[in-house]
């Protein structure tokens, strides 16, 4: 019975340690296990601090390509540079209106200055002209050239005055009879009060259709020498191409009235000092004789 | 750039300064100047001319008969004739067109346009 029991015992404690050693085989297994997973861990975590880490590499390499991409956005430098080039264009369009307002002064001065440098030349001409001769015919002539050609008169006449007989008498004429022009008497009508006044008259509005009439003309110009008044030009009738009178007209009989007289008043001087010479070189000569 | 010769034909010494005044500022141009027809048909005939410029109204020989006379002439039948004259007239005008004239003006004339009237005429830009 008692060795019943012992072996009982010995069957218990047989299973005991069979039971011990199978625990400890899983024991053991499950530790391997677990070391396993540990292992795994550890590698899963160093894997996961490489990926963190990447992570970050990443997000800076990010940004930096972000920062990269705007400072070198095409758009940006587009927008910038369209921005400079209608700056540009604004100031440059300024400019060009700039230069178009003076382009059109200058034009419209060119115009003047022309127009003025035309008239000064016609006035030098007609100035050269009436002085480049003492003789009393070609000064007559020239005057009359100038009034034709230059101003666009059709008739009229140049008067001087008779000091004695105080009236004016024609001594040349265009387009009328010199010997139809009557005596104009000093002081009396328009022509008489012009040599006696020293002014200028100009009819207000030229007719079109023209009747001569002596005493009343659409120009009489005075020609003096200082305030001396040795005769009249009178105007009765222009040319049909000629509508009006221009400034330039003006400029001419105010020449005329100045330096007409002057050639006209030496011409005649010059030509008794002549008469006088031929006149004295003969006595001479009779004398010599 | 090829020299121009023009003839002035105009009995008006002061026409003729006006007439070279306005076409002065043209380049290689040489004036000869005539007092009238006959002196002009003299000129002529000494030498070649690229363009004429006539009065009407001239003594001796006018102008109208001067153009017809260059225009039966076959040497200078060619020759471009402006007219300058008083004579401002429609008939005068179409007259001196039908003889031979290639431009007409009337007195008092306009530098600028005698400048751009030869200018075309000799086809200078």
């Amino acid at each position: 019975m008692k060795e019943e029991k012992e072996e009982e015992i010995l069957k218990d404690k047989k299973k005991n340690i069979e039971e011990e050693t199978a625990l400890f085989a899983r024991v053991e297994e499950f530790l391997q296990v677990f070391r396993k997973n540990a292992e795994f861990t550890q590698d899963v975590l160093k894997e996961n601090e490489k990926l963190r880490f990447k992570v970050v590499q990443l997000e800076g390499e990010v940004s930096r390509l972000k920062d990269i991409l705007n400072s070198h956005d095409p758009n940006a430098e587009l927008r910038k540079k369209i921005n400079e080039l209608e700056q540009g264009i604004s100031q440059m369009l300024d400019k060009f209106r700039q230069v178009e307002d003076e382009n059109r002064t200058f034009a419209q001065r060119y115009i003047e200055i022309e127009e003025e440098n035309n008239n000064l030349a016609n006035l030098y001409i007609a100035s050269y002209q009436l002085h480049s001769t003492l003789d009393f015919k070609d000064v007559l002539q020239i005057i009359m050239e100038i009034i034709i050609n230059l101003i666009g008169a059709e008739e009229f006449g140049i008067l001087l005055l008779d000091e004695k007989a105080k009236d004016l008498r024609a001594v040349s004429a265009e387009g009328i009879e010199r010997d139809i022009f009557p005596a104009f008497k000093l002081g009396s009508g328009i022509i008489g009060n012009v040599a006696q006044s020293g002014e200028s008259y100009f009819k207000d509005k030229i007719p079109d259709i023209i009747k001569l009439d002596f005493h009343n003309p659409l120009v009489c110009i005075p020609l003096k020498i200082k305030d001396k008044i040795i005769g009249v030009i009178v105007v009765y009738k222009l040319l049909q191409q000629k509508k009006a009178f221009t400034s330039l007209d003006n400029e001419l009989f105010t020449l005329l009235a100045g330096h007409a007289a002057t050639a006209i008043f030496s011409s005649k001087l010059y030509s008794e000092s002549e008469r006088k010479l031929t006149t004295i070189q003969s006595f001479i000569d009779l004398l010599a004789k | 750039m090829p020299e121009y010769k023009l003839l002035i034909v105009e009995d008006s010494p002061t026409m003729r300064q006006l007439i070279i005044f306005a076409l002065k500022r043209l380049r290689n141009i040489k004036f000869t100047e005539a007092d009238d027809g006959v002196d002009g048909l003299k000129k002529l005939s000494q030498d070649i001319y690229n363009l004429i410029i006539t009065d009407i109204n001239m003594p001796v020989m006018d102008g109208l008969k001067l153009v017809s006379l260059i225009r039966k002439d076959a040497l200078h039948k060619d020759i471009p004739v402006v007219i300058i004259t008083t004579e401002g007239g429609k008939e005068d005008r179409e007259r001196a067109i039908t003889l031979g004239a290639n431009a007409y003006l009337t007195k008092p004339i306009q530098a600028p346009q005698v400048l751009k009237v030869v200018k075309e005429l000799l086809k200078i830009e």
